[in-house]
């Protein structure tokens, strides 16, 4: 067990660096740093232009270069964002913050309502609830979340305050504008239709999962024997039942993480909501490199992360699992 | 329970062929029958847009003041900001859609399949070297890889003139399959790797079939459930793709009075603001209709092939 996280956490540095470079390179080619500082910088000097290539390690030579910038990431000596020469990681920071804060709210209650949901159905298979919860998922799956978020804007934007005469859910922002100061009851307000958004995919695709695995479970073996022990048929479900079908799902849950992230990108950018999409979308558009790297480093390292997390507890939850 | 039932009458004639077979369970999946016949009315009348489309892709309803007219018999779903009437661009939009992700998904399919059949049949360095790449490429958001690789492959000059321009459709089912492929191949190999140890084929190769000819005469065929229900989500997947990117003003552009799905969409994201529901509510409507339809049909062919899932499910 301990040889084996030692050995995929021995591979995750290589790996990190591999994607990172190619991510180097898709970047240089893709929004071409040097122009897109020059737009942004028309009159910016000579010493200037050689100053932001050293920095951000934009020689000709991609090795040399890649080299050149890693070290100054690993070294915290970060370049300063092409517009407005801003520093990049307060901007990352707080976006990280206010896209976990959303991404954790949305898995949460998107994974404890599927997970629900799931067993709901799977308890009934074929019944007229089983058949309803299917259906629901299904549309779930195929309503992409832009639509959603659009269609929840129209109903809480616009005919919500027309027809009841006040906003119940805010549409954009964590706060509204001019406002400073914590305030939970009013950032959870405008959280929510976010959160909604992208927890109606997650409970669509996880009562999918676990209905599936319950019951796969149920007609095991194992669950016979438990009931011809005369366990309660409570004791069963939890205790042999929910816990087993759990096991493929925990690995589902880690791996998933990236659409989730896909899915945030769309509904932050729809809400408005400051979080890492919208810092994405923004940089991507201005092409500032400077901007765009810490932000794949981040998103590649947290998928790996996860990744390296489905494996392990899948093969610690499963000792049948062999790892070699 | 139903399946169940079907699937035990079915017994009793032996001399029924598995295609039949495949076929009868199919049109016991009601919702993909109607989705099938659905979809047929959609296509048909896209192409007979000449036809059914009341009004060219760029033509105004009625000479100004026509902007934001609500549904009305002039314009059965309003028109848009510059007086065009929905009906008629929603015609045209998932005309260039459904295109996109026919042929987006058609390309993506075919190479998946010869990359993911060479690489579960081979095994080894090949195999290696293809599942690690898929890997590198799902360690990204979705987006976020098509965005960068939309750009990187956009900025190569000798490319744009076999793929077209950034904002040209064709382009669009480029990029499309550059990533579409990698799922198709995945499912094909672990088919094949299945397969591979199976009598039949042992009993192929000692007759002394080819290696080329087990891959063709028995491989692919045999796993042809699974590519057919791939291609099915690889459509669905390709026109959300395609809407995803024209959403965020990536897609194809809107130049010379073309349109699409995305592009109608994106458009009611302003429009809602302001409260107009009928540029945001039929686009979106038309998008989730398909969507739906193919997927009911990807889900009645995975019913239909195979032969374990007779039972529950």
């Amino acid at each position: 067990m301990l040889r084996f996280t030692i050995r995929r956490l021995g591979w995750a540095l290589p790996t990190l660096l591999l994607v990172t470079f190619l991510v180097y390179i898709a970047l240089r080619l893709g929004t071409d740093p040097l122009a897109s500082y020059l737009r942004a910088n028309p009159r910016a000097t000579k010493v200037k232009i050689a100053q932001y290539k050293s920095v951000n390690g934009l020689s000709s030579n991609y090795v040399l270069g890649y080299l050149n910038w890693l070290k100054n990431f690993v070294t915290f000596n970060w370049p300063r964002s092409i517009k407005g020469s801003r520093e990049v990681w307060p901007a990352l920071k707080d976006s990280m913050v206010n896209t976990v804060r959303l991404g954790s709210l949305a898995t949460f209650v998107g994974v404890t309502v599927g997970l629900m949901v799931g067993m709901f159905a799977a308890l009934k298979p074929g019944s007229r609830r089983d058949v309803t919860v299917n259906t629901a998922a299904f549309l779930g799956i195929s309503i992409p979340p832009y639509i959603t978020a659009v269609l929840f804007q129209l109903l809480f934007a616009v005919y919500w305050s027309r027809w009841f005469g006040h906003t119940l859910f805010p549409t954009s922002g964590v706060y509204p504008p001019g406002h400073t100061g914590f305030d939970l009851i009013l950032m959870l307000k405008h959280m929510a239709l976010p959160t909604i958004v992208v927890a109606i995919q997650i409970i669509a695709v996880y009562s999918r999962y676990m209905r599936s695995s319950l019951l796969d479970v149920l007609n095991s073996d194992y669950m016979r024997t438990a009931r011809s022990k005369g366990i309660s048929e409570r004791q069963i479900l939890f205790k042999h039942g929910v816990r087993n079908a759990l096991i493929p799902v925990v690995t589902i849950a880690a791996l998933d993480i990236g659409s989730i992230i896909g899915g945030l990108i769309i509904t932050e950018n729809i809400f408005a909501y400051p979080g890492m999409g919208m810092y994405f979308l923004s940089a991507f558009d201005t092409g500032d490199f400077p901007l765009l790297m810490p932000w794949m480093v981040l998103v590649v390292a947290s998928t790996l992360m996860f990744n390296l997390i489905a494996d392990v507890s899948y093969a610690f939850l499963d000792p049948r699992i062999r790892l070699d | 329970m139903h399946f169940w039932i079907q699937g035990f009458v079915l017994t009793e004639f032996a001399t029924i062929s598995p295609k039949r077979m495949a076929m009868r369970r199919f049109l016991s999946h009601k919702a993909a029958v109607v989705s099938c016949v659905l979809l047929a009315v959609m296509v048909l009348a896209v192409i007979l847009s000449p036809l059914t489309a009341r009004y060219g892709v760029n033509e105004q309803v009625r000479k100004p003041p026509n902007t934001f007219l609500p549904p009305q018999k002039m314009a059965w779903f309003g028109t848009d900001e510059i007086g065009r009437d929905m009906y008629s661009r929603l015609i045209y939009g998932i005309r260039v859609s459904l295109i996109i992700g026919l042929f987006s998904a058609l390309i993506s399919t075919v190479v998946g399949c010869v990359i993911g059949a060479v690489a579960g049949f081979r095994g080894g360095r090949f195999d290696d070297v293809v599942m690690r790449v898929t890997d590198l490429f799902l360690a990204f958001p979705f987006l976020v890889a098509l965005l960068v690789v939309r750009n990187t492959i956009g900025g190569i000059g000798w490319l744009t003139a076999i793929i077209g321009d950034k904002s040209s459709p064709r382009f669009v089912v480029f990029l499309l399959s550059f990533f579409g492929w990698m799922g198709v191949a995945r499912i094909v190999r672990g088919q094949i790797l299945a397969l591979k140890e199976r009598e039949f084929i042992e009993a192929a190769r000692a007759v002394g079939a080819t290696r080329r000819y087990i891959v063709r005469r028995h491989l692919l065929p045999n796993s042809i459930g699974p590519i057919m229900v791939a291609l099915s989500f690889a459509v669905v997947g390709s026109i959300i793709a395609e809407s995803t990117l024209a959403f965020f003003g990536y897609g194809p552009q809107a130049g010379d009075g073309g349109t699409s799905l995305g592009i109608l969409v994106g458009a009611a994201k302003g429009a809602v603001q302001s409260g107009y529901w009928w540029i945001a509510v039929f686009p979106c409507f038309a998008l989730v209709l398909i969507s739906l339809a193919i997927n009911f049909i990807g889900d009645a062919l995975r019913d239909a092939t195979d032969p374990r899932l007779e039972r529950g499910e």
